[in-house]
């Protein structure tokens, strides 16, 4: 029988089903940060139990994090008594795999798991993080949990989950040139809305996808959850390959050999049957931006925001609301409009390749007067990366600073926060109400928009 | 975990759509290492001003409204995995949403803490805001066990969907980790199985 990426992974992993209830799923990598873990293992303690495969869990602080100073003790006691909690907990439940804070593999959760290679094409990976769907990427079933979940994969390395439906979403032709993945992506969600693809596993798939790198592919994958997507991902080809081979822990020798020749099968088959496809043409995305404060509020940069009556009767109050928290009106364009704050970062944009797009866009111009500009590397490793290839001095030249490696201003649980009014331009994921800090005002944007926004000040469309 | 059987409660209606789990409980009060006093803050930035007083259009501050069930309008609980809203639902009292449409993590989630999210029709759901509107004292009864949920103010009722695992689980008050962990020696003869 034919079946789909997914349900050869899936059903490669199961352990056993529940009658009318939950598969049992084998769960390959678990990553784990400091926020969603420290109630997870107060709950093994509570039960006298150990951890039952310590090898298969990864844990790295970066949350809850400062940007700058890192080397220095955490000034706010609350947040460093979660890094130290953490570091406890690793300690006593003997985690081989622990980079606290200032470790050089230390960075975002979805950044250094690809990096080091943990994540491979064929695996279960799960994560205290609802943007574990970014390793779909490699070709894994990859997705958040909540923390009881953290803890039964601490406990046993299984999780419950109901059997999700399955969507493909083709996209014929090619990006034109100042697109991105990241423009495809809120594209994407701005058709689907929000809830759009809930209670689905998405598998992205078609020219434009397979053209793009395995950094543009995370890009892609990470933003699965904000159509309500359980995860999303992109079947293996040697793009995926090149890019894990040579990792440090991705296999090697006579191993790598027997898992190239399975990865190899991991496509969906020909006429494997999808509960839903669809279809798009990569030539209709433009540069996109939020205008709203949930992802799917999303519109071309030279578009204008829906008016009401394009906005169906039972949205309107929350369509409305969503505007005056934003100080935006119906009907309104954006470019040109005056902004106070960008950041480049988060697992969604914090990549090399991202800050190469930034850099490329600002070499030897200056940053604008009214903005404030957050670099934020997605690990150290990509930290190293930026100053080996000289784009710090271009950043320096141009008048940006470079922050050390986290979360930051993508959730603003340290002190990077947007102050109450001001708008950012931010390569993040989310623009949730407060997501940025209280009263913040966040529009996404990909990072060659967030660069053009940083030297003019404006939202500005980087192509002309 | 605490059973859950049936319940008949007044409502806390919050006609908004899309409410995101930042909203249920923003990032910056994330910061604990157990799970109590989320409560008090649930809904922080619509619940309180600046200086920590309530805010008195929200609805959590409107003395008129009360109960162990919270009304939500489609979409509730999209974004983060954060179990902390879970938390804070629970620590503040509801035992049930009612909402047309969840987001799957928050559904997971709040299973895992005995709060129970219901699934209605979008019109079932406007006669409870709209009912509720009219008259504070409207009350809903949830019946787990035949899954349907009463609004007692017009008398319809509407059956619910939930996986009979779950169902289980919540009636006698059963984690899912129980189960995993009576399933070892499953696990090790699939890890031995790959070898
Ligand atoms: S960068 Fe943002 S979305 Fe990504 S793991 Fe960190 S907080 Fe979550």
């Amino acid at each position: 029988m034919s079946k789909t990426l997914f349900d050869k992974i899936w059903d490669a992993h199961v352990v056993s089903t529940v009658e009318n209830g939950p598969t049992q799923l084998y769960i390959d990598r678990h990553f784990c940060h400091e926020v969603t873990s420290p109630q997870a293992f107060n709950g093994l303690r509570a039960r006298g139990l150990k951890v039952f495969r310590p090898e298969l869990t990864t844990m790295t602080a970066d949350h809850n994090t400062p940007t700058i100073d890192q080397d220095k003790p955490v000034k706010d006691p609350i947040s460093r008594n979660q890094l130290d909690t953490f570091a406890k907990n690793a300690a006593e439940f003997n985690m081989p795999l622990y980079y606290p804070l200032g470790h050089d593999k230390n960075g975002v959760v979805h950044i250094i798991g690809p990096e080091n290679g943990f994540t491979q094409p064929g695996m279960t990976i799960v994560c205290g993080d609802s943007h574990t769907s970014t390793h779909g990427a490699f070709g894994t079933i990859a997705f958040g949990i909540g923390t009881s979940e953290v803890e039964m994969v601490l406990a046993t390395q299984c999780v419950l989950q109901t059997r999700p439906k399955t969507m493909r979403i083709n996209y014929n032709g090619k990006l034109g040139p100042g697109v991105s993945a990241k423009d495809l992506a809120l594209y994407t969600i701005s058709k689907l809305t929000t809830g759009g693809a809930t209670g689905y596993f998405v598998e992205y798939a078609g020219e434009a996808i397979r053209n793009m790198t395995m950094e543009e592919r995370m890009t892609v994958c990470n933003l699965s959850i904000e159509m309500g997507a359980r995860g999303g991902m992109i079947a293996p080809d040697e793009t995926t390959f090149n890019y894990v081979k040579g990792r440090e822990f991705a296999p090697k020798g006579a191993e790598w050999d027997e898992k190239l020749a399975y990865w190899k099968t991991l496509k969906s088959d020909k006429g494997a049957k999808f509960d839903l496809e669809l279809d798009f043409d990569a030539a209709d995305i433009q540069p996109m931006i939020t205008y709203g404060t949930n992802p799917g509020m999303g519109m071309g940069i030279q578009e204008s925001i829906p008016t009401l009556d394009q906005i169906d009767e039972a949205g309107r109050i929350s369509f409305q609301k969503s505007l005056d928290y934003m100080g935006f009106q119906p009907g309104e364009q954006l470019l040109g409009k005056q902004i106070d704050y960008v950041f480049l970062g988060s697992c969604t944009n914090g990549r090399i390749e991202d800050f190469r797009i930034f850099a490329n866009y600002v070499k030897g111009k200056k940053k604008a007067d009214n903005v404030v500009v957050w670099l934020v590397p997605g690990s150290w490793g990509v930290e190293k990366q930026i100053r080996e290839e000289g784009l710090l001095d271009i950043f320096t030249q141009a008048g940006f600073l470079l922050r050390q490696p986290g979360c930051s201003a993508c959730l603003a649980m340290n002190d990077d926060k947007v102050p109450a009014g001001k708008y950012a331009v931010s390569t993040s994921n989310r623009n949730f109400e407060g997501r940025q800090g209280p009263g913040a005002r966040t529009i996404l944007a990909g990072p060659l928009v967030a660069a053009a926004a940083a030297i003019t000040g404006k939202i500005t469309d980087p192509r002309v | 975990m605490e059973k859950f059987v049936t319940l008949t409660s007044t409502v806390v209606p919050l006609p908004i759509e899309n409410v995101d789990t930042d909203q249920i409980i923003p990032a910056r009060f994330l910061k604990a290492t157990n799970k109590e006093g989320f409560g008090d803050n649930l809904f922080a930035d619509w619940r309180y001003n600046k200086d920590g007083s309530p805010k008195a259009d929200f609805v959590l501050n409107n003395p008129v409204y009360g109960g162990n069930i919270l009304v939500a309008g489609k979409n509730f609980g999209s974004g983060s995995s954060r179990e902390h809203a879970a938390w804070a639902i629970d620590g503040y009292g509801f035992k049930v949403v009612v909402s047309s449409f969840f987001a799957d993590i928050f559904k997971n989630n709040a299973l895992n803490n005995g709060v129970l999210p219901v699934v209605v029709s979008a019109e079932f759901l406007a006669e409870i805001f709209d009912g509720a509107n009219k008259d504070p004292k409207l009350t809903l009864t949830v019946d787990l066990e035949n899954q349907t949920i009463k609004n007692n103010a017009n008398g319809k009722s509407e059956s619910f969907e939930i996986n009979s695992y779950k169902k289980e689980c919540l009636l006698k008050g059963l984690d899912d980790i129980d189960y995993l962990l009576s399933k070892r020696e499953l696990i090790e003869a699939y890890e031995a199985s790959r070898k």
